[in-house]
């Protein structure tokens, strides 16, 4: 150990109780922002991988355009193909091929505008919840059956129930008149509203036949296993991506760009507040550390009587504080990642939050996000900060005379 | 040839003038003086005559308000705060009347420090500090830190900090002050030896008779000025 780095130590040693107490305010700041970092980012996973899973699936494949433009003749030629050609390729399960069209969905009495896609029933219950919360009946059986599932809302609102027909009227993807009755089988209930007010469902072969689209369709829906496995999920597809005419691979982020807005607005409403707590505690650090200089001003004037520059000891004192620092933010991040291990286990709510969480389809508790980046991003913006606060001290050395230090009782 | 390359302190009609509240108090008038190599100085002189003045701006910790000072024929006077930091560092020794020493380091740490910012390497640091420690009589005491030394234990070890890096000029500002007699001229003795050994030039200042007693040459100041300077071998 040099003796620069002896020196730093036993200074810091000197008054064992300011020490702690400064360790202490640095550890509890970091260990706060350890345990609401890990919950806002596995909140933030939580609210995406819900979002995700229940229709729009992490990434589309879809033709160059359809995005901006969603029109009918946008279409992935031979898109089960494809989608087959794809689950072989990358070894991934939920890939599944949709024909999404617009039609005027009429009861007896009553009729609405709605989306009405076509699915690949095998497939569409990897990518989506929905086949998993029918309410009532049962799900499309299979990819060329003649029968409709749709949202229980719009069920409601058309006054139909399972049995019952439902007639489709819309235009083809030639521009032709597009008209079916199809037998309702079963209704979902996702607690998405959007959807469950209006979604219509049918198998794939079946709209390719009432739409004439041929084998063609609009979105080849893909998802990893889970969330943590969607950046290989995206990698593989990219590699894999069939040199067809002009298609895309487009991410979440593209798909749902109000989501992402969504946490970012969160983010920064967040930061302003871990921001502000970090201020706090950083302006108490300040005033220890310029209690230590000041309190050091002979001892300083003896060292720069002997020779030694300024900015060595401006060094020893940022050493000091680095010291300092690390040592409170390792007690921090410690007592952070324990706290957080802890919820991650039994998972983290308060009153009344199930309740919330229940209405937009959500699990009652939250998992915070343990990784390397929700560990040591609140404790590296504290370190940033108390490294400026002890850079107004350290500074302060310079201004110092070696004689009029050495005279300071 | 430059006869200040014989003399290890030259100093011309230096003056030195503190600014304290819009008054000037001067503190050395017009100070004229040679010390040759290896000589053994003792600036006496009452209270407030200038001493501690005169010391500091030999040393290059202060700097006079006119006249020329040369330390080993080099112009101090001339000097930008990093030359002085480097003039200090290399070439003087400093012995202080009190808290000379780092509180937290040992003895020996306190010795390499000067050392460590010499640029010194750990090893050779260590054997010095040793030798030196040992040559000052506090063998053994190594690695206790000030606050278990005695007064007169801590100023051996400014005494080995001083000479450890071999430099031309020690300078001692009253470092008795806080000793008793017996304590000051075993100390007073430790000093002589160094000037011997080492060929140090040493100025030291004190008020104290039996310390004067030691010197080769005694400078006296009163009122900041040089009233009288004798040799006295
Ligand atoms: N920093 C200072 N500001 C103002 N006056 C000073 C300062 N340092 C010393 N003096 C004055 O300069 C004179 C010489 O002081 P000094 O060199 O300390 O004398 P000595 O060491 O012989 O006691 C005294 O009158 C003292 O009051
Ligand atoms: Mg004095």
């Amino acid at each position: 150990m040099t003796i620069t780095l002896r020196l730093a130590w036993r200074n810091l040693w000197r008054h064992p109780r300011r020490t702690w107490l400064t360790a202490a305010a640095i550890a509890f700041s970091a260990m706060l922002l350890v345990f609401m970092i890990t919950l806002q980012l596995g909140a933030y996973d939580m609210v995406l991988d819900n979002s995700l899973r229940i229709f729009t699936g992490q990434m589309q494949i879809q033709r160059a355009g359809y995005l901006d433009k969603p029109q009918m003749r946008t279409t992935i030629p031979d898109a089960r193909r494809l989608a087959q050609e794809l689950r072989r390729a990358t070894g991934l399960a939920a890939v599944a091929a949709r024909a999404q069209g617009f039609a005027l969905a009429a009861s007896g009495t009553r009729s609405y505008g709605v989306p009405v896609i076509g699915v690949e029933p095998e497939h569409e219950w990897r990518v989506s919840t929905l086949p998993h919360v029918i309410k009532s009946g049962r799900y499309l059986a299979a990819v060329d059956a003649r029968e409709v599932v749709l949202g229980a809302a719009l069920a409601r609102n058309l006054k139909i129930r399972v049995g019952d027909e439902l007639t489709l009227l819309g235009a083809g993807k030639d521009g032709s008149t597009a008209a079916t009755v199809l037998p309702v089988v079963g209704l979902f209930e996702s607690g998405n509203l959007d959807l469950d007010r209006q979604l219509v469902q049918l198998p794939l072969v079946t709209f390719q036949d009432v739409f004439s689209m041929d084998g063609d369709a609009h979105v080849i829906v893909i998802s990893g296993d889970s969330l943590d496995d969607m950046g290989r999920a995206l990698t593989l597809v990219g590699a894999h991506m069939p040199a067809g005419p002009n298609l895309v691979l487009l991410g979440w982020e593209r798909l749902i760009p109000g989501l992402k807005q969504l946490i970012q607005a969160d983010m920064v409403q967040n930061w302003f507040m871990y921001i502000s707590l970090i201020v706090v505690v950083t302006f108490s650090i300040l005033n220890t550390f310029l209690m230590s200089v000041l309190e050091r001003t002979r001892e300083f004037g003896l060292m720069l009587a002997l020779g030694a520059r300024p900015l060595r000891i401006g060094g020893l004192v940022l050493l000091e504080s680095t010291l300092l620092a690390l040592m409170g933010l390792a007690i921090g991040i410690a007592l952070g990642f324990c706290i957080a291990l802890y919820f991650y286990f039994t998972g983290f709510s308060f009153p009344g939050m199930k309740e919330i969480h229940a209405q937009f389809g959500l699990p009652g508790v939250i998992t915070p996000k343990i990784s390397l980046l929700t560990l040591t991003l609140g404790p590296a913006v504290i370190f940033a900060f108390t490294a400026a606060a002890s850079l107004y001290p350290a500074l302060r050395i310079r201004r110092l005379a070696p004689v009029d230090a050495m005279r300071t009782v | 040839m430059d006869q200040s390359t014989e003399h290890t302190v030259v100093c011309r009609g230096v003056s030195k003038v503190y600014r304290q509240d819009a008054v000037a108090v001067p503190a050395l008038t017009d100070v004229a003086l040679e010390i040759p190599k290896q000589d053994f100085v003792c600036l006496s002189g009452p209270s407030g005559s200038g001493k501690t003045t005169l010391l500091n701006l030999i040393g290059g910790l202060d700097r006079p308000t006119s006249g020329e000072i040369s330390v080993d024929g080099r112009r101090i006077d001339l000097m930008d705060k990093g030359e002085l930091a480097e003039l200090r560092l290399r070439r003087i020794g400093f012995v202080f009347q009190a808290y000379n020493l780092i509180p937290v380091l040992s003895a020996r740490e306190n010795v390499e420090f000067v050392m460590q910012l010499q640029g010194v390497s750990a090893a050779e640091r260590a054997a010095r500090a040793r030798a030196i420690l040992k040559e000052v009589g506090l063998e053994g005491l190594e690695d206790r830190r000030p606050g278990e030394l005695s007064g007169g234990q801590q100023q051996r070890v400014a005494v080995a900090r001083a000479i450890v890096s071999e430099p031309s000029l020690v300078l001692a500002d009253e470092p008795t002050a806080n000793l008793d007699s017996k304590t000051a001229e075993n100390l007073m003795q430790l000093l002589r030896h160094m000037n011997t050994e080492h060929s140090v030039t040493f100025v030291f200042s004190t008020h104290d008779k039996l310390v004067m007693d030691f010197s080769r040459r005694l400078i006296t100041l009163r009122d900041g000025r040089i009233v009288d300077d004798v040799r006295r071998e």
